[in-house]
């Protein structure tokens, strides 16, 4: 397949996605947020959604103090900001009409019309409990493109380009969201394994559509280690690091060719890694190092896709 | 000015419903007013949620508009049709034979019958073409043949496009999107289908592929997603199941042309083009085109590319060459027009110049290599002051512009707010030639939307229509 056509669908999938996990961050911060806290720490956990997405400098250059309000409309509706729900969708939609004869209609109209929606998105959809049915919404139209995609398109080339961009971007933003516990500070260290902290790690579950999930798993009382493990190690779990790559893997081998030796080699050593990987390892190691170390090999991995396949030098 | 004076398409002199918009007639009297305002409304958002929009030269990058759609269909019958087709056949075959002509032995030139400085002086006229012998002999391989009706009901042909007609894919997507809204009209009438264009196109592209290429790689090559037309090309591509590429995704080695994918270089051997000559190749014409694809023109020359259209065919739709379709009919088929050209007048030539100063009021001024009903004086709608400006325009230059009668276009009713309304149309039917010339029934109907406008152009204000070609 043509390598721009191939390099645009991937981004088209990142970027909705992002738009969908940028949607969750906001959604495990707002609930965060509203747990009992003391005075001095007011809209300290805004500091967070900042931080794990690397946008914190280009915030402050827009706004002056960090409070839920800025936070909520930098990141989902100010177009200045590129990673924002508005800027994400906005080019999931060029990227889609830029290869419009390589996506089924269906997936145009979900796309296009998603776009047309956000038009009309104001900043008064994101307060109150009006802001967590706006992210519903962005969760919804997420997964309404991932349902049609994987309900009317053909499995070629261009599928699963599709499908690489969705699984790189989810393993990138679930690293993200469980950094976000380690950015928002607990009031007092005796807070540590106190029902505050109890309920933050709960949040990152939810915000991850993973609480029901852990309850069936592990029978249990939430415990870090094992919300970690849940979202790092469970193959069986859809948005964990290693079920992410299961599939990114996988994809990798059925678009190898020639050029894509690297890029195969990396995906199956980040692989290898969660599928023999032990969550005593990784804690000995530092929880927040681990995903700090594991964002920066699925970069590297992103610019040997990029190498490989949409910008190949040709022999 | 009364519309009585116009040829109305739907209903006779005296009132009556001419006999095949019968059907039509009485669905629009059996259905309830409202009914037919949400079916004009559905159509508008289904047009929007498709994504049917074109852009719009001017405005902020990247602004995109709908065209408006008319629910109302443009109807011809079946008879009517075959005889229109045939002149279309007619005219296609000899404006390839032209071009063929003009780029080898020049016979029509020798003859006499076109004066040489028209054709070697244009700037049209491609040197580079000169002795290259194409496969079928095929320049024109996709044309938009302009059609209006005047008078008493005569079709005349408005105007050759041969370099990249667009509009087909609103002619498919207005024919789906009636069927889907009022499939209970395709029950009352026999309607011929247009739906297998994509593949009639295809076919004939692959039919003019590099001789001795067994299974021919056809690609799409758009300018890009900022191009008015870049809806078209995706839909086409998509419809035809072929690439849609840029100019940055092919690459040329050794005169053949390759498109970079995931595998690495794939040979093309026919390129359905939608950018124009002076963009094609910045190393045979505009060196400042980012658009095009450098050594491409040389690769061409080899036989080793087919290029849908051919470069150099502008000459042949020039408005200046216009005037010589009918003896081009005469000499290379040895046949009579069955198709009328509109009378024109040649500002170059002294008498027709003269005359046309004195008739400005009455006639349409046109610049020769003007396109898109941009820079033209439509005589008895101007005001003596822009008739005063254009004649100092025409007077610096008269060779750059020709002139036409008035034509009275004819009309077709549209649904306007208080009902139905007559507004003037006019006809673009895609003829495709290759191994054979081929066509689907109909074409895309244009419509001024404007009351008592001429002009038709999207670019302009004009909206379309469904075309329906049916059996009585």
């Amino acid at each position: 397949m043509l390598s721009r056509t191939a390099s645009t669908l991937y981004w088209m999938a990142r970027y909705v996605e992002r738009a969908e996990n940028t949607a969750r961050i906001l959604d495990v911060t707002y609930r965060m947020s509203l747990l009992p806290k003391a005075a001095k720490f007011s809209d300290q956990e805004w500091f967070a959604p900042l931080n794990i997405t690397g946008t914190l400098y280009p915030f402050s250059g827009r706004y002056s103090t960090v409070t839920a309000r800025d936070v909520m409309h930098f990141m989902a509706l100010d177009p200045a900001n590129p990673s924002s729900i508005f800027s994400c969708a906005k080019a999931a939609r060029e990227s889609a009409r830029a290869v419009r004869g390589n996506i089924t209609s269906e997936m145009w109209e979900v796309i296009n019309s998603t776009w047309l929606e956000l038009q009309h998105v104001t900043e008064a959809r994101l307060s109150g409990e009006r802001a967590l049915a706006f992210f519903d919404w962005v969760k919804d139209r997420s997964h309404l493109f991932r349902g049609v995609t994987v309900g009317t398109a053909l499995k070629d080339g261009a599928f699963y380009f599709n499908r690489l961009g969705t699984f790189l971007e989810r393993a990138d933003n679930t690293a993200r969201i469980l950094d976000v516990k380690y950015h928002v500070l607990l009031p007092s260290v005796e807070d540590v394994g106190g029902a505050v902290d109890y309920y933050q790690w709960a949040a990152v579950l939810r915000s991850v559509s993973s609480f029901e999930a852990y309850r069936k798993v592990y029978r249990d009382v939430i415990t870090p280690v094992k919300v970690a493990e849940l979202l790092i190690l469970r193959q069986d779990m859809p948005r964990s690091l290693h079920a992410c790559m299961d599939e990114a893997y996988e994809i990798f081998q059925m678009i190898a060719t020639r050029y894509s030796g690297e890029a195969l080699r990396r995906a199956g050593e980040l692989h290898a890694a969660l599928h023999f990987g032990r969550m005593d390892v990784i804690f000995d190691h530092g929880l927040h190092e681990y995903l700090t170390d594991f964002l920066g090999r699925l970069t590297e991995l992103g610019s040997e896709v990029d190498r490989s396949f949409f910008n190949v030098a040709y022999a | 000015m009364s519309f009585d004076s116009y040829y109305n398409e739907m209903y006779l002199a005296d009132g009556s419903v001419r006999s095949h918009y019968r059907p039509l007639a009485e669905w629009i009297a059996g259905t309830p007013a409202e009914h037919i305002q949400q079916l004009r409304q559905a159509a508008h958002l289904l047009f929007h949620r498709v994504g049917i929009t074109f852009a719009v030269y001017g405005e902020e990058a990247g602004a995109e508009r709908l065209i408006p759609f008319d629910i109302l269909p443009h109807i011809i019958p079946a008879a009517e049709w075959r005889d229109i087709a045939n002149g279309l056949r007619q005219r296609a075959k000899a404006l390839n034979a032209f071009l063929h002509d003009i780029y080898h032995d020049q016979e029509i030139l020798k003859a006499g019958k076109v004066p040489s400085e028209r054709v070697l002086e244009n700037k049209q006229y491609r040197p580079e073409m000169a002795g290259i012998d194409l496969p079928g002999g095929i320049y024109a391989h996709i044309a938009g043949i302009d059609l209006v009706r005047a008078g008493a009901g005569e079709y005349y042909v408005l105007e050759d496009n041969l370099r990249t007609p667009s509009g087909v894919s609103y002619m498919l997507e207005n024919r789906k999107m009636m069927m889907r809204l009022v499939p209970e009209l395709f029950a009352r009438q026999s309607i011929a289908p247009v739906e297998h264009y994509p593949d009639m196109l295809l076919e004939n592209l692959r039919s003019v592929a590099p001789n001795g290429v067994e299974n021919p790689t056809v690609v799409l090559l758009t300018p890009g997603q900022f191009n008015s037309a870049y809806f078209e090309h995706a839909f086409l591509a998509q419809q035809m199941g072929i690439e849609l590429v840029e100019g940055a995704d092919l690459l040329i080695r050794d005169d053949t042309v390759y498109m970079r994918t995931t595998a690495g270089p794939q040979r093309v051997d026919v390129i359905y083009r939608r950018i124009d000559d002076d963009f094609i190749d910045p190393q045979a014409f505009r060196p400042d085109s980012m658009l095009g694809v450098p050594g491409l023109v040389n690769a061409y020359r080899t036989g080793r590319v087919t290029l849908a259209n051919a470069i150099g065919t502008g000459v042949a739709d020039d408005k200046s060459i216009y005037p010589y379709v009918p003896e081009m009919i005469r000499f290379y088929l040895a046949e009579e027009p069955l198709l009328n050209n509109v009378p024109t007048y040649q500002l170059r030539l002294e008498q027709d110049l003269a005359y046309v100063l004195e008739h400005l009021a009455e006639l349409v001024v046109k610049e020769v290599h003007g396109s898109g009903g941009y820079g033209m004086l439509i005589g008895p709608a101007s005001t003596e002051h822009e008739r005063a400006a254009y004649r100092q325009r025409i007077l610096d230059a008269p060779d750059k512009f020709i002139a036409q009668p008035t034509l009275s276009l004819s009309t077709c009713p549209i649904f306007v707010e208080q009902g139905i309304a007559p507004r003037h149309i006019d006809l673009r039917p895609f003829v495709l030639s290759g191994k054979q010339v081929m066509m689907v029934p109909g074409g895309l109907t244009r419509v001024a939307l404007r009351e008592g406008s001429l002009v038709v152009n999207s670019s302009q204000g004009g909206g379309t229509k469904d075309t329906w070609i049916v059996e009585n």
